[in-house]
C-alpha cells in the first residue's frame, strides 16, 4: 500500500488549557484541510464537519427542503434502509448527529478506534449516498410537520419567529428554517436530491478531528469520507440589512407569562471593535448573575427568572438581541427597566471595575470551554468557519485584555441604540 | 461481527474495578477514589488530568421529597437563597467571586437531592471549597431578599410550568401516580404554597438538612485525591455533624390496586399524545438486578429507531410520529416506568393507546430479539468509553446515585450487571411492571377534542 504524503502546516498552536496538545492543520492527499488535535488517551475520535450555507440555501418556494434533507441523511443510505442504517450504527456504537441551521449544516460524529473504518464507511454512505426513499420522506415529513405545529403554540417560538419576520421579511432569515405546513407538504424526493446537491459540497466544507487518530491516518480517512462529494454547491445567498422599526409589537396569546425578545443592530465578528462589544455585553446582559440586566430586573425587583442579551453575528446579518419573560402584569415594568438600562449604558458606559470583572470572567472561562474531544472539535470547526487563524486560541485572551475602558465606552455610545431597539411580546401583557 | 463482539467483551470486563487496575494506563474505567471524613461528609474524587480544570460539587441528600407538608417548593427556594450571602459574603458575592476567577457556578434541586457546583481552573479549588463549606452553616438571610427571591421562583414556575401545557400535564400525572409519597408534589412547588413560603420555612429546612453528615462532595478533574482530602479536612472537617439529622424515611405509597386514568386539555396543545406511567422498583444498594432489567427493557422498547415500539408503531403500522420508553432507576424510593406514543394526524388517542397495548402484549409473547440486545449492550459498553470524555457528567452520575441511596461499589458494578441481564429477565421484568392496576394513563389534548 502506498504511503500517503501529508502536508502538515509548520504551525503548531498550543491551547491554553489543553496542556500537552497542539492544533495542527492537516491537508489530505486529496486536498481536504482539517484541524487536528491528537488525544490518544481515550480510544475514540470526535469528528466535526460544517458545510456553510445551510437552510438559507433553500430554493424559492422550497422552504424547509434543506432541513428535511438533513433529517433524512440517517434514514437510509447505500444498500441500507432506515432500519438497516440504524442497526448498523448501533452495532458499531457510533454516534452521528446531523443538524441544519440557517448558516450551515453540521455533522458531529463520534466513533470507537476499534471499528473506525466501518463507522467512517457508514458516515460516508449517509453523506454521499443517502437514499431519500419516498417512505422515509413521508415519515420524517410527518415528524417535521408535528414540530412546526408545536412551535406555532409555543410562546418562545412565536416570539422568535415574529421577530425574524419583522427583521428579515422574505429573506431566508425571516422564516422558520423547517418551512411551513404548506411548503413542507409539497416537498418531493427531487427537492431532497437538489437540496443535498446544493448544501453538501466541498467548496463550503470545514473539518476538525480530536481524539485517538494520527495525522497520517486522518488524511486518507477524510478522502474516503468526503472525496466523492461534489466540488461546488448552490450559490450563497446575499447579505441582508435587517429592518429595525423600533417600538413594541404584541402578539396576543392566552398564557400566564409573557415572553419578550428584543433586537437592535449588531456587530460583525471581523470588526476590530468586536471584543470591546463582547465585553460591553458581558457587563450589560451576558455575564450571568452579575450582569446589569440580571441585577436590575431579577435580583433587585424579582421580575423574572432570567434576562439575557447577546450579540448575534450571523453570516449574512448582525444583530444584538435579548430576551426576558415575566407574568403578564409585570412584563411592562421589566421592559421599562431594560430600556432604561440600555439608555444608561449608552450614555455612561461601564466602570473600570466592571470592565476588569468582565475580562476576568471571559479570559478565565475561555480555557474551560476546551473540556473534551467533542467540545474541542466543535470549537475548532467554529474557528475555521469564522476565518480565525490557527493560533487564535493562544492570542485570544491577550487581545481581550488589550481592550481599554475608552474602547468599550466608545462602542457603548456607537453601538447601543435605544431608539432602534424593538420588542416582540407574546402573551396577554398589561401596560405594554 | 465476531471481531466486534470479541473486542467489546474485553471492554466490558475492563469496567470491573479489579481488572481495570491490571490494565494500568489502558484502563477503560474512570479513576475514582472515595472516603468519608470523621464528621460523616462523604467525598468522591474523579480524576481527569487532560486539562487543568476542576468541577467542585456539593450534594445534599435532601430534596423536595424531604419537605414537610404545606411548604412545597421550600427545598428549591432555599437553593436560590444560598446565593444570598453568609456572615462573611454579601448577597451575590459568591457567584461574583466565582466569575472573577473565570469560573461559572449554579445549583439544582430534585426530589432526592440539592446540588451546588462550580467549574473553575484547578488552582482555584481551595477558594471554591472555602466558600461552599461556608454556606453550609453560615447562611445569613435578609427578610427583604426573601420576598424578592420568592417572586423570582414564582416567575421560574411561570416559565417552566404555567407556560407549558406539557409540564402542567406531567405535574398532574405525577400527582395522580403518587397519592401519599412526596414524589407526587412538584419540585418547584404548588403555586399557592410557594406564594406563602417564609424565611422561617427556609431556615427550618436549612437547619435540618444542611450538615456534613448529610452531604457528598464530588470533585472531578485535574486533582489528586490526597490534595482534595487535605482541603476537605481543612474546610469541611471543622463543621460538626448534625446529631439530630432525621432518618430518611418518607411516607410510602399504599398498594395501588386499580388503574388510574386522566385527560388534560389545553388550547395551547398542538400535538396530542398518550403517556403512561407504571410504579416500578428503583436501584437499591446491593440489589440492582431488577432495575437493570427495567433499564434494558426501556432501551429494547423505546430506546431508538430500531426499538420494538418504533419498529411496530412508527415503521410498520405508521400510526405514530414517535414512541418512547423511559426508566430512571436512580431514585431513593419507588420510581416509574414511562411510555409515550405521539400519534400521526388522523389517528385518535384511543387508537394509539390500543396499538401501544397490543405491541406490549405481543412483545411479552415473542420475547427479545437477540441481535437487538447485542447492539444495545455494545452501545452500553461504548458509553463507558465516551463517558470518560465528559468528567462533569461522570461527577453528576456519581452525585445523583450517592444521593439516592447507592454506594460507589453499586455505581461501579452497574455496567457489569447490565451486561449480564438475559433476554428472559427482560421479558419477566415487562410481565411484572406492565400491570395496568399499577399505572396511570394520561391523554394530553387540545380543547377541541374534549368536546368530541
Amino acid at each position: 500500500m502506498i504511503r500517503f504524503a501529508l502536508v502538515i502546516a509548520g504551525f503548531l498552536a498550543a491551547l491554553p488549557a489543553w496542556a500537552q496538545t497542539d492544533i495542527r492543520e492537516v491537508t489530505s492527499p486529496g486536498g481536504i484541510t482539517a484541524w487536528l488535535v491528537e488525544e490518544p488517551s481515550i480510544p475514540f475520535v470526535a469528528l466535526e464537519l460544517r458545510f456553510r450555507g445551510g437552510t438559507s440555501l433553500d430554493a424559492p418556494g422550497k422552504r424547509g427542503a434543506t432541513s428535511l434533507m438533513v433529517g433524512l441523511l440517517e434514514e437510509g443510505a447505500g444498500d441500507l434502509d432506515a432500519q438497516g442504517f440504524a442497526r448498523a450504527t448501533e452495532a458499531l456504537a457510533a454516534q452521528f448527529g446531523f443538524d441544519g441551521s440557517d448558516d450551515g449544516v453540521s455533522v458531529s460524529a463520534r466513533f470507537l478506534t476499534e471499528n473506525r473504518d466501518e463507522a467512517v464507511e457508514l458516515l460516508r454512505l449517509s453523506l454521499v449516498e443517502p437514499r431519500f426513499s419516498q417512505v422515509a420522506l413521508d415519515r420524517v415529513r410527518a415528524q417535521v410537520l408535528s414540530g412546526i405545529r408545536s412551535r406555532a403554540t409555543d410562546p418562545d417560538k412565536i416570539a422568535g419567529a415574529r421577530m425574524d419576520a419583522l427583521l428579515f421579511g422574505d429573506h431566508p432569515y425571516g422564516s422558520d428554517p423547517a418551512g411551513t405546513i404548506e411548503s413542507v407538504s409539497a416537498l418531493t424526493r427531487e427537492d431532497m436530491i437538489a437540496a443535498h446537491r446544493g448544501a453538501l459540497a466541498r467548496d463550503r466544507l470545514y473539518v476538525s478531528a480530536v481524539g485517538d487518530i494520527t495525522a497520517e491516518d486522518l488524511g486518507p480517512l477524510l478522502d474516503r469520507l468526503l472525496g466523492d462529494l461534489p466540488e461546488t454547491g448552490a450559490p450563497m445567498p446575499a447579505p441582508v440589512a435587517p429592518g429595525f422599526t423600533g417600538g413594541v409589537e404584541v402578539v396576543q396569546f392566552d398564557t400566564p407569562q409573557s415572553v419578550a425578545v428584543f433586537a437592535q443592530p449588531g456587530m460583525d465578528q471581523d470588526d476590530p471593535d468586536f471584543f470591546a462589544a463582547y465585553l460591553l455585553n458581558t457587563v450589560l446582559g451576558g455575564g450571568g448573575f452579575k450582569s446589569r440586566l440580571m441585577s436590575e430586573v431579577r435580583e433587585k425587583r424579582g421580575l423574572t427568572y432570567g434576562v439575557y442579551s447577546y450579540l448575534v453575528p450571523k453570516d449574512l446579518a448582525n444583530l444584538y438581541m435579548g430576551s426576558v419573560s415575566s407574568a403578564n402584569d409585570r412584563i411592562g415594568e421589566a421592559i421599562g427597566v431594560i430600556r432604561a438600562e440600555w439608555a444608561r449604558m449608552a450614555e455612561a458606559g461601564v466602570t473600570e471595575k466592571e470592565l476588569g470583572d468582565a475580562k476576568a470572567l471571559l479570559t478565565g472561562a475561555y480555557p474551560l470551554r476546551f473540556d473534551g474531544n467533542g467540545a474541542i472539535a466543535r470549537i475548532l470547526v467554529g474557528m475555521q468557519v469564522d476565518g480565525m487563524p490557527i493560533d487564535y486560541a493562544v492570542t485570544r485572551n491577550d487581545r481581550m485584555n488589550a481592550v481599554t475602558l475608552e474602547d468599550v465606552n466608545r462602542v457603548a455610545r456607537e453601538l447601543l441604540d435605544p431608539e432602534a431597539m424593538m420588542f416582540v411580546v407574546v402573551g396577554k401583557p398589561e401596560g405594554v | 461481527m465476531v471481531r466486534i463482539l470479541a473486542t467489546a467483551l474485553a471492554l466490558g470486563l475492563a469496567a470491573a474495578p479489579a481488572l481495570a487496575r491490571e490494565q494500568g494506563a489502558e484502563q477503560a474505567t474512570e479513576q475514582v477514589t472515595g472516603f468519608t471524613l470523621d464528621n460523616g461528609l462523604q467525598v468522591v474524587v474523579i480524576e481527569d488530568h487532560r486539562a487543568p480544570v476542576v468541577t467542585n460539587m456539593l450534594w445534599y441528600r435532601a430534596g423536595s421529597a424531604d419537605e414537610r407538608p404545606g411548604v412545597s417548593g421550600v427545598a428549591h427556594f432555599l437553593e436560590h437563597l444560598l446565593f444570598k450571602g453568609t456572615d462573611t459574603l454579601e448577597p451575590g458575592e459568591f457567584s461574583a467571586t466565582v466569575a472573577a476567577n473565570g469560573g461559572r457556578d449554579n445549583a439544582f434541586t430534585s426530589y432526592d437531592y440539592t446540588g451546588y457546583y462550580q467549574r473553575v481552573a484547578a488552582d482555584r479549588l481551595d477558594l471554591m471549597m472555602q466558600m461552599e463549606s461556608d454556606r453550609m452553616v453560615n447562611l445569613r438571610l435578609d427578610a427583604e431578599d426573601i420576598l424578592t427571591e420568592r417572586d423570582v421562583v414564582i416567575e421560574e414556575r411561570n416559565q417552566r410550568v404555567e407556560n407549558s401545557p406539557g409540564a402542567l400535564f406531567r405535574e398532574q400525572m405525577d400527582a395522580v401516580q403518587y397519592f401519599n409519597h412526596r414524589y407526587g408534589v412538584p419540585v418547584i412547588g404548588w403555586r399557592h404554597e410557594m406564594e406563602a413560603l417564609t424565611l422561617d420555612d427556609a431556615l427550618a429546612y436549612y437547619k435540618t438538612y444542611y450538615a456534613p453528615n448529610n452531604a457528598t462532595l464530588v470533585v472531578a478533574g485535574d486533582v489528586e485525591p490526597e490534595a482534595v482530602k487535605a482541603l476537605a479536612e481543612k474546610y469541611y472537617g471543622v463543621i460538626p455533624a448534625n446529631p439530630d439529622l432525621p432518618e430518611r424515611v418518607r411516607p410510602s405509597e399504599p398498594p395501588q390496586t386499580t388503574e388510574r386514568r386522566m385527560t388534560y386539555s389545553d388550547p395551547r396543545v398542538a400535538q396530542p399524545y398518550v403517556t403512561r406511567s407504571y410504579l416500578a422498583p428503583e436501584r437499591n444498594p446491593g440489589d440492582q438486578r431488577p432495575a437493570a432489567a427495567l433499564t434494558l427493557l426501556a432501551e429494547v422498547l423505546g430506546g431508538s429507531q430500531t426499538s420494538v415500539l418504533n419498529q411496530e408503531l412508527q415503521f410498520r403500522r405508521k400510526q405514530v410520529v414517535y414512541a418512547g420508553a423511559w426508566y430512571s432507576g436512580v431514585s431513593l424510593d419507588t420510581t416509574t416506568f414511562n411510555l409515550t406514543v405521539v400519534p400521526v394526524p388522523g389517528v385518535a388517542l384511543e387508537e394509539a393507546e390500543a396499538a401501544l397495548d397490543e405491541t406490549l402484549a405481543a412483545f411479552i409473547e415473542t420475547g427479545v430479539d437477540s441481535d437487538q440486545l447485542d447492539r444495545i449492550k455494545m452501545q452500553l459498553r461504548a458509553s463507558q468509553i465516551y463517558a470518560r470524555d465528559d468528567v462533569e457528567r461522570l461527577a453528576n452520575r456519581y452525585g445523583r446515585a450517592l444521593s439516592s441511596g447507592l454506594t460507589v461499589a453499586d455505581i461501579q458494578e452497574w455496567p457489569e450487571i447490565l451486561q449480564s441481564v438475559s433476554e428472559e429477565e427482560i421479558v419477566e421484568a415487562a410481565r411484572t411492571v406492565f400491570d395496568k392496576r399499577r399505572s396511570v394513563t394520561g391523554w394530553l389534548m387540545t380543547e377541541e377534542e374534549v368536546t368530541q
